[in-house]
C-alpha cells in the first residue's frame, strides 16, 4: 500500500488464484500485516503495544459475548448472575476474571501506546488523523468500561453511575434533563441498566470499526519509527511478515504471561472490594473511587474547589472533557517539525514531568481527598494542562532540536543504544532540523 | 488559531486552579482540621496465614468444615449465606447423606407453597436449596437486630478490604473503648446498643461479640475451640464461600503459565532466528566492530570532541 517496493501479493495455488480473482481477501491481510507492507527495521518495543491492543480487545468481545450469554440484566438479578457465572457456570470464573482484567490490561497496553505516540510525535503530519482516530477509539473505550462496570450493579457500580452521569447535571438549564434522559430516570435504575447492557454490547463492535480506520489511516503512511526519519528507500524497512510478526507474536507471550499471572493469582487486585456488595440506593460507599483507568480524569475532576465565574463542579467537569479534548489539537499545538523525542531535549524532559504528573494524578484521584492530596492533584492538574496548552506551543517555538540522522539504515548502523545519543554520530551529513 | 487559542485556555485553567489552590491552603491554615478518633484508633488488621492464601494455596478441608460448624452454630443465628447452596459443601468433603442431612436438619426451612391449599408454607432443606437466610426479608431483620441489617456472608471476604485477615481481626478485636479515647475525644462514646472495635472502619459496630468464650462449639475433629480458633476456621470457611474456586484457579493458573513461559520462549527464539540475518544486513559485526568505531573517532574529530 504505502511504498513502490511493497511486494504484491501472489496467489502460489490455483485455489488461492481462483479465489483471489473473485474476492482478494488474502491480498487485503498480505498488504495490511503481511509480506505486503514495509515497516522501518528499526522499531523498538514501544511499537508493539498497538497490536497488543487489538489482541485485548479480542479478548474482550470473545470473553464478553461468552459472558453475555448467562449474564441477566436485571436489577435484582444482574447481581446474583455474576455470581452464578462465577459459581456454577463451567469456567464461568474464567470468563469473568479475563473480562474484568481484560479490561485492566487492555487500558495497560493503550495508555503506553498514547504515551509512546506523544514521546515520538505520532501526531504530527502526516499522521494527525491516525492519532485522532485513535481517541476516538480511546473515547469509546472509556465509555465501554464504565458502561461495563455498571453491569454487576454492585455498590461500586450503582455509585459510579450515580457519579458519572451527576458530570452532566453540572451544565446548567440542559444539564438534569440531560441526565434524566440518559438514565431512563431520576436515578439509576432498570432502565438504565438495561441500556447500559445494550449499549456495552454495542460499543466494541463500534471500536472494532474505528480500529480497522485507524489502521487503514495508519498504512497510508507507514508507521513511524523512534528516529521520526521518513522511510526513504527498500532499506529502511523490512516486511511485516515475517519479521514485525515474530517479534509482535513473542512479545504478545509475554503480555500475555503477565495477564495470565494476574488473572488466576490476583483477580481481584485491580478492582474495589466495595463492588462485592450488591447495590445498594440507601447507602453510599464512604469513598466512591472509579476503576484505576481513570483515577488521574478523577483528580482533575476533584481538583475544582472554587466557584469562580462558574460554579466548582462545573470547572471540574469541563476541565476533565477537556483534558482529552485538547489532545485532539495537538498537532497543532506542538510544531515542532523533529518527530522523535530522542531529538528534542527540551521536549523530552517535560515528557518524562508529564508522565510522572500523570501518575501523581492517579495516586490523587485515588487517595482520601485530604487537604494535601487535594493541593497535590491541583497543581498537577495545573502542569497538565500548562504542558499541552503553553509548554509544548513554546517548546516547538524555542527548541533547538538535535540533529537527525541522515537516514533510519544510517541511525541503525551505529548500533541501537545510540540512536537515541546521536551526538557525534551524526557523520553521515545530518539532515538538520531547522 | 489553535495556537493562539490554546493559551489562553490553559492559562484559564492554571488560573481557576491557582485560586482552588489557595483558597484550599488558606482554610487549612485557618481552621487546621483536627484529628478525629476513627484517624487515631482505627487498626489495620492483623495478619492470618490460611492454607489457601499464596499462589499455590488449597484449602485446608477439615479446617473449612470446622469453619462451616462454627457458621451454622453461631453466625447463621443472623448472618445469611444466599450464595450458597447445600450441594456446594460436597467440597468440603462431605458425602453426598450427610450433605442431605445438614440439609434436612438445617434450623430454618425453606420458603414453600402448601400443594393442597396453595398458602405460603416452609419445607425442609434439599442438596439442591440455597442455604436459607435467617429472616424472612431484609425489614424482618432490622426488626430483630436493633435496625441493623446483618450482612450476607457468602462474599463478605471479597467485600471487604484485606478479606479473611479483616474479618478475623474483626472477630477477635473487640475490646473496652480506651479511656485515654474518651478523654481525647468525649464526644465518641460508644453508644448504647454498639460495641467498641478498633478494626471496624468508625470503631463502633453493631455486631454483638459473637464469640464470647472458648468451647462455644465442640469441635468433631478434637481441636481445642479456643475464640482464635473458631475465628480462623469460620475466616477459611467464608474465603471458601466467596472464592469457591480458589483452587482450580490455582492449579490453572500454574498450567497456563507454565504453557505461556514456554510459548513465549520458543516465540523469543524463533524472533531471533528471523531477526538474525535482518540485524547482520545493516550491522555486520556490530558496534564494537574495528570499522565502525573508527568511524565514531572520525565523527568526533569532526565535530572537535576530545577524548
Amino acid at each position: 500500500m504505502s511504498f513502490a517496493w511493497a511486494t504484491p501479493y501472489e496467489p502460489k495455488t490455483d485455489l488461492g488464484r481462483w479465489f483471489d480473482d473473485r474476492l482478494p481477501l488474502p491480498r487485503l491481510v498480505h498488504g495490511a500485516v503481511g509480506g505486503g507492507y514495509p515497516v522501518p527495521r528499526n522499531l523498538n518495543y514501544a511499537w508493539n503495544f498497538g497490536v497488543l491492543s487489538g489482541i485485548f480487545l479480542t479478548i474482550q468481545i470473545v470473553t464478553g459475548i461468552v459472558l453475555a450469554m448467562h449474564y441477566y440484566a436485571s436489577v435484582e438479578g444482574a447481581f446474583n448472575s455474576v455470581e452464578h457465572i462465577m459459581r456454577d457456570v463451567n469456567a464461568g470464573w474464567v470468563l469473568r476474571y479475563a473480562h474484568a482484567n481484560g479490561a485492566s490490561f487492555f487500558f495497560i497496553v493503550v495508555y503506553i501506546h498514547i504515551f509512546r505516540g506523544l514521546f515520538y510525535g505520532s501526531y504530527k503530519a502526516p499522521r494527525e488523523l491516525i492519532w485522532m482516530l485513535g481517541l476516538v477509539i480511546y473515547l469509546l473505550m472509556m465509555a465501554t468500561a464504565f458502561l461495563g462496570y455498571v453491569l454487576p450493579w454492585g455498590q461500586m457500580s450503582y455509585w459510579g453511575a450515580q457519579v458519572i452521569t451527576g458530570f452532566f447535571s453540572a451544565f446548567p438549564l440542559v444539564g438534569e434533563p440531560i441526565r434524566v434522559w440518559l438514565l431512563g430516570g431520576f436515578t439509576p435504575d432498570q432502565a438504565a441498566l438495561t441500556r447500559f447492557f445494550s449499549l456495552h454490547y454495542l460499543l466494541p463492535f463500534v471500536i472494532a470499526g474505528v480500529v480497522i480506520l485507524h489502521i487503514w489511516s495508519l498504512h497510508i503512511p507507514g508507521s513511524s519509527n523512534p528516529t521520526g526519519v521518513d522511510v526513504k528507500t527498500e532499506k529502511d524497512t523490512l516486511p511485516f511478515h515475517p519479521f514485525y510478526t515474530a517479534k509482535d507474536g513473542w512479545f504478545a507471550g509475554l503480555f500475555l504471561t503477565l495477564y495470565c499471572a494476574v488473572l488466576f493469582f490476583a483477580p481481584n487486585a485491580l478492582g474495589h472490594a466495595d463492588n462485592y456488595i450488591p447495590a445498594n440506593p440507601l447507602a453510599t460507599p464512604a469513598h466512591i473511587v472509579p476503576e484505576w483507568y481513570f483515577l488521574p480524569f478523577y483528580a482533575i475532576l476533584k481538583a475544582f474547589t472554587v466557584d469562580f465565574i462558574l460554579p466548582a463542579k462545573l470547572w471540574g467537569v469541563v476541565a476533565m472533557f477537556a483534558s482529552i479534548l485538547l489532545l485532539f489539537f495537538l498537532s497543532w499545538l506542538d510544531r515542532s517539525p523533529v518527530r522523535s523525542g530522542h531529538y528534542r531535549p527540551v521536549f523530552k524532559r517535560f515528557f518524562w514531568i508529564l508522565v510522572v504528573d500523570v501518575f501523581v494524578l492517579g495516586w490523587a484521584g485515588g487517595s482520601t481527598p485530604t487537604a494535601l492530596v487535594v493541593a497535590v492533584s491541583q497543581i498537577a492538574t495545573a502542569y497538565y494542562f500548562a504542558h499541552f496548552l503553553i509548554i509544548l506551543p513554546l517548546i516547538s517555538k524555542f527548541e533547538r532540536p538535535l540533529p537527525l540522522p541522515s537516514s533510519i539504515t544510517a541511525s541503525v548502523l551505529h548500533g541501537e543504544k545510540e540512536e537515541s545519543a546521536p551526538y557525534g554520530l551524526a557523520k553521515s551529513a545530518p539532515a538538520a532540523a531547522e | 488559531m489553535i495556537r493562539k487559542i490554546g493559551p489562553i485556555v490553559g492559562l484559564g485553567f492554571v488560573l481557576v486552579l491557582l485560586i482552588s489552590l489557595f483558597s484550599g491552603l488558606k482554610s487549612y491554615f485557618q481552621e487546621p482540621p483536627g484529628a478525629t478518633a476513627e484517624e487515631e484508633y482505627h487498626r489495620h488488621p492483623k495478619e492470618l496465614h490460611l492454607a489457601s492464601n499464596g499462589p499455590l494455596g488449597h484449602f485446608d478441608r477439615q479446617q473449612l468444615q470446622r469453619g462451616f460448624q462454627v457458621y451454622k452454630e453461631v453466625c447463621a443465628a443472623c448472618h445469611g449465606l444466599s450464595l450458597v447452596a447445600f450441594r456446594d459443601l460436597a467440597a468440603l468433603g462431605y458425602e453426598e447423606p450427610e450433605i442431605k442431612a445438614i440439609a434436612n436438619q438445617w434450623a430454618i426451612e425453606v420458603p414453600s407453597v402448601n400443594p393442597d391449599t396453595g398458602e405460603a408454607a416452609t419445607r425442609k432443606a434439599v442438596p439442591s436449596d440455597r442455604i436459607p437466610s435467617p429472616f424472612a426479608n431484609d425489614t424482618a431483620a432490622r426488626a430483630a437486630n436493633n435496625n441493623q441489617l446483618p450482612p450476607d456472608l457468602s462474599l463478605i471476604t471479597k467485600a471487604r478490604e484485606d478479606g479473611s485477615a479483616y474479618l478475623h481481626s474483626l472477630l477477635t478485636g473487640y475490646s473496652r473503648q480506651p479511656a485515654e479515647l474518651l478523654r481525647k475525644f468525649p464526644s465518641v462514646k460508644t453508644p448504647a446498643g454498639l460495641y467498641y472495635n478498633p478494626y471496624f472502619a468508625n470503631l463502633n459496630i453493631a455486631m454483638p461479640p459473637p464469640f464470647t468464650s472458648d468451647g462455644q462449639v465442640t469441635y468433631a475433629d478434637g481441636t481445642a475451640p479456643t475464640v482464635e480458633q473458631m475465628s480462623t476456621d469460620v475466616s477459611a470457611f467464608l474465603t471458601w464461600t466467596a472464592e469457591p474456586k480458589l483452587e482450580n484457579r490455582h492449579r490453572y493458573g500454574l498450567t497456563v503459565l507454565i504453557f505461556l513461559i514456554f510459548a513465549t520462549i520458543l516465540g523469543y527464539l524463533s524472533y531471533r532466528n528471523i531477526w538474525a540475518e535482518a540485524k547482520r544486513k545493516v550491522r555486520p559485526i556490530g558496534p564494537l566492530d574495528p570499522e565502525n568505531m573508527a568511524r565514531r573517532e572520525d565523527a568526533k574529530d569532526e565535530q572537535g570532541i576530545a577524548g
